[in-house]
């Protein structure tokens, strides 16, 4: 049983207005039966000291990407870590967390994947819970383990790897969300850094720079669907509905905050996230990079 | 079988200890309290934080600095409440840094933080923050006895 759509008149302008829920909604509705809140941190320590009553955490690091391979949890590991958070095939879920929502995309992101129909947003996220004055506690909840379906991962509709994004090159729109900075190549040696790296600086030809934060409002919310189109669509990049999008960044957690207003925002249908991003673009053999603040040409085929 | 490495300092291996005897859960419960007791900067840096300098590597904005006192360490770091794991890393340093000597902590083992057994809790890509602060210290060291 799905719980009720917040009714706030400025989300209903969005393609999918029950994609997000406002602080207020939340705030009435958080113990609502069905309904799950799910805490996704950059800070694996976040949660820990404060967290809205009843919410569960998912950490990005620890519970959705594998230990040794660079890749997410398949349907068996899915099903173990929704079931443990007490969340059923049918329940509602309501993501939060730090940094605007960037872990939190991603995590509603990766529970797209597996095709988890009711996944929603905090608009705002936990910066404008806790600037709201609103309720946090550090009672662990305790979660009736149910029982979710071993569902297989679609890493076709919204997921694409490496060869997809080099197949589609010049046929599509490509949004690179990094800092100009690392856009161009100018950013890329960090001193002393000792293990993780990239060893190319640019991006990928024919992306288009809009960093996440042009999406969002002061306080963090996603900006009015007026302003979203102006952006990305008529005015801005110019993508249509029709346009195959791929979005891009460092690891894919900030492409997915844009992965999500593109696709549920405005309702650009086929939107994918490139989580290898330019962690595995810069390091890799024999790919093209593009320098400088322009585009660049596909190449040739 | 000869070990060339130096000894761990006693305050930073009583720190490894106290981690390596926790249930991997425990462990991020004890990186929480370290990140409550990161001690406040001393006025002459709380005053100019542009004095400490940023760390790239971890996500979340930290600054740090390890000053040399004759041939003391004092390591001094601020990050922000809500990066607790960031702060609880650094509390980490500012506990097992200070008071060593200066060849004590430039023989500090780069891989320090990857041996308190916060792998699988935190991952390794987090304790990157960590290693970075380390490097960044011996280097400020360094420079600071060049200049001496």
């Amino acid at each position: 049983m799905p719980a009720p759509l917040d009714p706030t008149p400025r989300l209903q302008e969005y393609a999918h207005p029950e994609r997000l829920v406002t602080t207020e909604w939340l705030a009435a509705h958080r113990d609502d039966p069905g309904l799950v809140v799910v805490e996704s941190d950059e800070d694996v320590l976040l949660y820990e000291t404060g967290h809205i009553p009843g919410a569960v955490k998912v950490d990005w690091h620890t519970d959705l990407l594998l230990p040794v391979e660079r890749d997410y949890l398949d349907g068996r590991g899915f099903a173990d870590l929704l079931g443990s958070r007490g969340i059923a095939r049918d329940t509602t879920i309501v993501l939060y967390g730090d940094k605007n929502n960037w872990w939190a995309a991603y995590t509603a992101w990766v529970f797209t994947l597996f095709g988890h129909e009711d996944v929603r947003l905090l608009d705002g996220g936990r910066n404008l819970w806790v600037a709201e004055g609103r309720e946090l506690t550090t009672d662990a909840p305790a979660p009736t383990p149910v029982d979710y379906p071993v569902v297989e991962r679609d890493d076709t509709t919204f997921r694409a790897f490496r060869e997809d994004v080099l197949d589609h090159l010049g046929k599509g729109p490509l949004v690179d969300i990094r800092s100009p900075q690392e856009f161009t190549g100018e950013r890329l040696h960090i001193p002393d850094y000792p293990e993780e790296g990239v060893l190319r600086g640019g991006h990928i030809p024919t992306a288009h720079n809009v960093p996440w934060a042009t999406a969002v409002a002061e306080d963090g919310t996603y900006k009015p669907r007026a302003e979203l189109e102006a952006i990305y669509q008529q005015g801005g990049l110019g993508i249509t509905d029709d346009d195959r999008v791929v979005t891009y960044c460092r690891i894919g957690e900030r492409s997915s905050h844009t992965w999500f207003a593109l696709h549920f925002l405005l309702g650009i249908p086929d939107v994918r996230n490139y989580d290898g991003s330019w962690t595995e673009w810069g390091n890799a053999v024999r790919v093209p990079i593009a320098a400088g603040a322009e585009p660049g040409e596909a190449p040739a085929r | 079988m000869t070990d060339d490495a130096p000894a761990l300092p006693d305050q930073l291996a009583e720190i490894r200890e106290d981690f390596l005897a926790l249930t991997e859960s425990e462990r991020l419960q004890l990186l929480l309290e370290f990140s409550r007791e990161l001690p406040p900067l001393p006025a002459r840096y709380a005053d100019s934080p542009a004095l400490l300098e940023k760390v790239e590597e971890c996500q979340s904005p930290v600054h740090a600095f390890a000053e040399v006192d004759g041939d003391v360490v004092h390591f001094y770091a601020t990050a922000p409440e809500e990066a607790p794991t960031t702060r609880g890393f650094a509390s980490i340093l500012a506990q097992g840094l200070s008071g060593l000597t200066t060849r004590e902590v430039l023989d500090v083992p780069e891989d320090f933080p990857l041996q308190l057994g916060l792998t699988r809790a935190v991952s390794a890509l987090r304790l990157n923050g960590m290693a970075g602060m380390l490097t960044r210290a011996k280097r400020q060291v360094v420079e600071q006895l060049a200049a001496a």
